[in-house]
C-alpha cells in the first residue's frame, strides 16, 4: 500500500455518553475509493462528522497529507444525507453550486469570474447545466443529489465524503452516482462512501471499512466481507446460506441512531 | 382622486409617520425572510416583548427609550444563546422562560407610573403618529445600520441559514453569524417599537417574507419582494388608518395579512392553487 494520505489514528468520537466510535484506524491510500459499511447506529456518520471537523475527537487524530484538516481551504467536501438538507429554502442550484466556492473568498469579496467557470463546469460535469436557475426544491430525488455532488466538486477537493448517496435515489441516479465515482477516479480525488448496500460496496470499491463502533475489518472486500467479520457487525441479522449471507437490516438493534431506514427493509443477498 | 390620496400628506405629522411606516416595513421584511427561513419566528416575537422591561426601566429613570430598548434586546439576545447553548436546554425552552419572565417585569415597573394605561397601550401597539423628527433620524440611521451590514454579509448569512454544516467547514463561523443575526434583529425590533409597538412587530418580521417566500425562487428576490411587500403594507394602512380612523400598526400589519392571503392561495408555484393543480397531474 503506497504512503496513506487520509490517516485515521485511534480516534475515539461521539456526543454525550458512549462514544459512537471507539478507536478507529484506518489509513486510506491517495486516490482510493472506499465503502464505510455497517449496521444502523454503527458510526459511519460520526466518522464524516469528526472527519470535517464538525464532531471534535476526543482521542486520537486525524491526518490529511501529514497535517490536521480544517480551515478555510479545507480540501475535504461532503455531501450531506438529503434529510439534512432544507429542500424548500429558495435557492437556485447554480447558488448552491456557487457555495461550494465561498471557502475561497473572504468575507466581504464576491464571487470573481473563475470561480464562476469553475460552477460551469461542474455543472456540466454532472449533466445539469440546463437546470442553473431552477429552485432546488422543483428537482427529482436524483437531479437534487447531483446538485450536491457538483457543490462538492467546485470546492476542488482532495477528499469527498459522501453520506448514504444510494439511499432515496432510484436505480437511473445510482448508476449515473457510480460512473461519476469512476470518472473521478481519474481526478485522483479520494472518495469515502457511507452505504447500506452492500452488493455495490463489494463490487465497486477498493476497499470496505466495516463498521460497528469500531473498526471490525478494513481491506480489498473479499477480505472484509467473511462470515466471521459480518456476524462481528451485523449478529443475529447476519444469516449464512449455502454461499449467500442474507442480512436483515430491517429491525436494527440502535432504533433511532440518526440514519434512515428507509430501503433496508429487503434483505441484502451478497455473493461469497 | 388625488386630492383623496395626497390630503392625509399635509400634515406634516402625516409625512413622519409615512416615513417611519416605510422604513420599518422595508426593514422589517427584509431581515424577516432570515426569520422565517431560519424559523426564527417564536423567537422575534419574544425579543420584542423581552424589550419591554429595558423600555420600562428608561422611562422611569427618564432616559431614552430607544436606549433602554436596545440595552434590554442585546441582553436578552446574550441570554437565549447561553441558556440554550451552555444550560442544556432546547432554545424554545429558553426562550419561553426568558419572554414571559421579562414581559412579566415590563408590566409590574410600567405599572408603577401613573400614566400606565396610555404608555402601556403605545409600547405594545405603537404611536406612529407620534413620532418627531429627531425619532425619524434615530429610526433612519439604525436601519441603514442594519441594512448594510446584512447586505456586506448576504453571501456569508444566505450560506449559514442554508447550510451551517457547510459554512462550519469553510470557516465561516456559523455560530457567530446566528449571533450577529440576534442584534441585527433586537435593532429591528427596537427601530420598529413605536410605528406597530411591541405586539405587532412579530406580524411584521414574518408577514411579508412569508408572503414573498410563496412568490419567489431565490432568497436576494425575496428579499425585494419583501421589502415591496413591507413598503406597500405601510402605505396601505396609514390610509385605511387616516380615513376609518382605527390604530395605524395594526392597519398596517392587517394589510401585510391581506397580502399573504392573497399570495396563500394564488402563489404560481407554492399557492393553493397552483399545488391542488400539481397534485392532479399525475407525476
Amino acid at each position: 500500500m503506497p504512503e496513506p494520505y487520509l490517516a485515521i489514528d485511534d480516534a475515539t468520537a461521539g456526543y454525550d455518553g458512549r462514544p459512537a466510535l471507539t478507536g478507529v484506524t484506518m489509513h486510506v491510500p491517495h486516490g482510493a475509493q472506499v465503502a464505510i459499511v455497517g449496521p444502523n447506529g454503527a458510526g459511519k456518520s460520526t466518522l464524516f462528522k469528526a472527519l470535517v471537523g464538525l464532531l471534535p475527537l476526543r482521542s486520537g487524530r486525524i491526518l490529511l497529507h501529514g497535517r490536521q484538516p480544517g480551515g478555510q481551504t479545507d480540501p475535504i467536501a461532503y455531501v450531506p444525507q438529503r434529510e439534512e438538507i432544507d429542500w424548500s429554502f429558495p435557492v437556485t442550484v447554480r447558488d448552491v453550486v456557487m457555495m461550494g466556492r465561498y471557502g475561497r473568498l473572504g468575507w466581504f469579496s464576491r464571487p470573481r469570474s473563475a470561480d464562476r467557470d469553475v460552477v460551469e463546469r461542474c455543472l456540466d460535469e454532472l449533466g445539469i447545466a440546463e437546470l442553473a436557475g431552477r429552485a432546488i426544491g422543483e428537482l427529482s430525488g436524483g437531479q437534487q443529489q447531483r446538485v450536491f455532488l457538483a457543490r462538492a466538486l467546485a470546492q476542488e477537493p482532495h477528499v469527498l465524503l459522501l453520506d448514504e448517496p444510494f439511499t432515496g435515489v432510484d436505480v437511473s441516479a445510482r448508476e449515473a452516482l457510480l460512473e461519476l465515482l469512476s470518472r473521478l477516479r481519474l481526478k485522483d480525488i479520494t472518495i469515502l462512501v457511507s452505504t447500506h448496500d452492500m452488493a455495490i460496496a463489494a463490487k465497486r470499491f477498493d476497499l470496505v471499512a466495516l463498521l460497528n463502533h469500531r473498526l471490525i475489518a478494513y481491506g480489498a472486500p473479499a477480505d472484509v466481507f467473511t462470515p466471521a467479520h459480518l456476524t462481528d457487525a451485523f449478529g443475529g441479522q447476519a444469516l449464512f446460506l449455502n454461499d449467500m449471507v442474507v442480512i436483515d437490516q430491517c429491525c436494527p438493534g440502535h432504533v433511532g441512531g440518526g440514519e434512515s431506514h428507509r430501503h433496508s427493509h429487503e434483505p441484502h443477498a451478497e455473493p461469497r | 382622486m388625488i386630492d383623496w390620496l395626497t390630503e392625509p400628506f399635509t400634515y406634516e405629522f402625516m409625512q413622519r409617520a409615512l416615513a417611519a411606516s416605510l422604513i420599518v416595513g422595508v426593514l422589517c421584511s427584509v431581515i424577516g425572510c432570515f426569520v422565517v427561513l431560519r424559523a426564527m419566528a417564536f423567537l422575534g416575537d419574544a425579543l420584542a416583548h423581552a424589550i419591554l422591561p429595558g423600555v420600562a426601566v428608561a422611562y422611569l429613570l427618564g432616559a431614552d427609550l430607544l436606549v433602554g430598548a436596545l440595552v434590554a434586546a442585546v441582553a436578552v439576545a446574550v441570554g437565549i444563546g447561553l441558556f440554550s447553548r451552555r444550560g442544556g436546554l432546547k432554545e424554545d425552552t429558553a426562550i419561553g422562560i426568558l419572554f414571559a419572565a421579562a414581559l412579566a417585569l415590563g408590566v409590574v415597573l410600567i405599572s408603577t407610573v401613573r400614566s400606565y394605561a396610555t404608555d402601556l397601550t403605545h409600547i405594545l401597539f405603537g404611536d406612529v403618529l407620534g413620532v418627531t423628527a429627531g425619532d425619524l433620524w434615530v429610526t433612519g440611521i439604525l436601519a441603514l445600520i442594519v441594512l448594510a451590514v446584512l447586505l456586506a454579509f448576504f453571501k456569508e448569512f444566505q450560506l449559514a441559514s442554508f447550510d451551517p454544516v457547510l459554512a462550519h467547514m469553510l470557516g465561516k463561523r456559523p455560530e457567530t453569524l446566528r449571533f450577529a443575526m440576534l442584534i441585527l434583529l433586537a435593532l429591528t425590533i427596537v427601530v420598529s417599537l413605536q410605528t406597530v409597538g411591541v405586539g405587532l412587530v412579530a406580524a411584521m418580521l414574518v408577514t411579508p417574507a412569508a408572503t414573498a417566500f410563496l412568490l419567489t425562487r431565490r432568497l436576494a428576490t425575496m428579499m425585494g419582494v419583501a421589502a415591496a411587500i413591507g413598503a406597500a403594507a405601510a402605505v396601505v394602512g396609514l390610509y385605511v388608518s387616516y380615513y376609518l380612523d382605527v390604530a395605524s400598526g395594526a392597519a398596517v400589519v392587517l394589510a401585510a395579512t391581506a397580502a399573504f392571503l392573497v399570495a396563500y392561495v394564488a402563489a404560481p408555484r407554492r399557492g393553493l392553487i397552483a399545488r391542488r393543480a400539481a397534485r392532479r397531474r399525475p407525476a
